[in-house]
């Protein structure tokens, strides 16, 4: 045997073997981006609600967890190619999401809300101080027809592929002038900048980087909840399959499930949500 | 493999082509304008005008196009005095931005191909003209600009081609160019792989259709 095929045998092998040692963990994705759900601190660790929230997860599964990192916008694709085996990555449950993946029931619920600069001419929208989509009426439809004439002929950002940009593609509150980003600092950066008139998101994302940037950023309009803004957040995992690898993900939805339900009965969730949050934003 | 989502995606990533071709086609201008300048101060015998261009062509080369793009449309967004100058009605367009960004980066390589094809040009060229008693001016015209393109035509092909493929970058400053809307589709649909084989296949055509034209000019200007 030649050293080429001796190389090419031993790289193979230790691909195989690299494969088996990460068999039996759960790896999880998520963004690191997006504070306070996860984010990075200076060293470039992982932090946030999540992330301690994975840790107590895993604990109560019995299973050893990896976290790792994954851009928001690939996530998904990610999960479907087996990068890692569940999201935990501040994302909704929603009905457009399901048709792919499935969801674990929910750990946590947290309203969107539009943001503009002080000064702008959005500030004291008449609107209720919030709005469920699922509920519908007409206080809610005179609420959107608000927004949307509120909206009309302004720049509104968010971050790509989520909640929030399929709200405003929707048509609820008529064609709006949508730009999308990669990710939510990115928003945050040209709202303050001023290339963005109005940005919509958690509003928490807001309230974060006001706090952190000093920059005088407004929520303004209602608070979003129901239809395209989902059903809370939960962890994602792949729709099981057949064979040995389907049931694996079809027992990690049932692990995850019991885990939560472990973490709510015990106030885990509630504590580190409030740590994080600083109000209760678990369900 | 779902092929009825990349029929079904074909007509928006052609809508999105045109983005891609004139971003690609306004940067190609510019930079061309930009490298014709810089190419001539590189071969000035004034020293000032000389490491000048010398500097620029530097920097622009020795950075990535990501992180210049990055630094003129966020890092310039940053900046207060810009933000309340003239420029911004500019800066603020993150079309411009991505043309300012590519201009500049092309420019830096074009002047490099010009540069070169310039000096390869024999001396007897020049002194032919000269003792024909043509003026230096329309010998530069006439003589040395026509040589330098046919010169240059394969080295600037490739440069096209490098600077098709970034484009793609100007989806990173929410432009919804042939990329951006690949992606669009991606996190709607989640399948990357059927949408990234049609944006690709649109790429791979358009660097046929330039390299094709680039060679029919070669022929055409062969001498």
């Amino acid at each position: 045997m030649n050293i080429f095929k001796k190389t090419i045998i031993s790289v193979l092998a230790s691909l195989f073997i690299i494969g088996n040692v990460y068999a039996d963990k759960i790896k999880i994705g998520t963004e690191g981006a997006y504070p306070p759900w996860n984010s990075k601190d200076a060293s470039g660790k992982l932090i946030g609600f999540e992330v301690e929230l994975a840790w107590t997860l895993c604990r109560y599964i019995g299973k050893q967890c990896e976290i790792v990192e994954q851009d928001w916008d690939g996530m998904i694709p990610a999960l479907l190619m087996r990068k890692f085996d569940a999201i935990m990555a501040g994302m909704s449950i929603t009905d457009e999401r399901l048709k792919t993946i499935n969801f674990s029931q929910g750990y946590a619920d947290e309203v969107a809300q539009l943001a503009v600069m002080k000064g702008s001419d959005l500030e004291g929208m008449d609107t209720p101080s919030g709005i469920n989509l699922s509920i519908g009426g007409s206080s809610v439809k005179k609420a959107l027809k608000t927004i949307e004439s509120a909206l009309a002929g302004k720049t509104v950002c968010v971050q790509t592929a989520t909640i929030h940009q399929n709200f405003l593609d929707s048509g609820d509150v008529g064609s709006v002038n949508v730009r999308t980003y990669k990710t939510q600092d990115e928003v945050n950066l040209d709202l303050a900048a001023g290339r963005c008139d109005v940005a919509l998101a958690a509003a928490v994302a807001f309230t974060d980087y006001a706090d952190k940037s000093g920059k005088p950023v407004v929520l303004v309009g209602p608070t979003f909840s129901g239809g395209a803004f989902g059903n809370g957040v939960g962890v994602g995992i792949r729709k099981g399959g057949s064979g040995a690898i389907g049931e694996r993900d079809a027992q990690l939805l049932k692990d995850f499930n019991m885990a939560i339900n472990k973490a709510r009965k015990n106030g885990d969730i509630s504590r580190i949500a409030t740590k994080w949050f600083g109000f209760d934003a678990s369900m | 493999m779902d092929f009825e989502l990349m029929i079904n995606s074909f007509p928006k990533l052609m809508n999105a082509t045109l983005v891609t071709l004139k971003l690609l086609s306004l940067s190609l201008f510019f930079g061309l304008l930009i490298g014709l300048l810089f190419a001539v101060m590189r071969m000035s015998k004034n020293l000032i005008l000389n490491r000048f261009a010398y500097g620029y062509s530097y920097l622009f080369r020795g950075t990535p196009l990501l992180v210049q793009i990055f630094i003129i449309y966020f890092g310039f967004g940053q900046i207060e005095f810009i933000r309340e100058s003239f420029l911004w009605v500019i800066l603020k367009e993150p079309y411009w931005c991505a043309i300012i960004a590519f201009a500049l980066n092309t420019g830096a390589y074009t002047s490099e191909i010009l540069r070169s094809a310039f000096q390869t040009i024999k001396k007897g060229y020049i002194e032919a003209g000269k003792s024909l008693g043509i003026s230096s001016k329309i010998i530069f015209y006439k003589i040395q600009i026509p040589i330098a393109i046919r010169q240059s035509l394969p080295a600037y092909g490739n440069e096209i081609i490098l600077m098709l493929k970034g484009t793609s970058l100007a989806s990173t400053v929410t432009l919804m160019d042939l990329t951006g809307v690949a992606k669009y589709i991606i996190s709607t649909t989640f399948k990357p792989i059927e949408v990234f084989i049609v944006a690709g296949s649109i790429y791979l055509f358009m660097t046929f259709l330039i390299h094709n034209f680039i060679k029919f000019l070669e022929r055409k200007y062969n001498y």
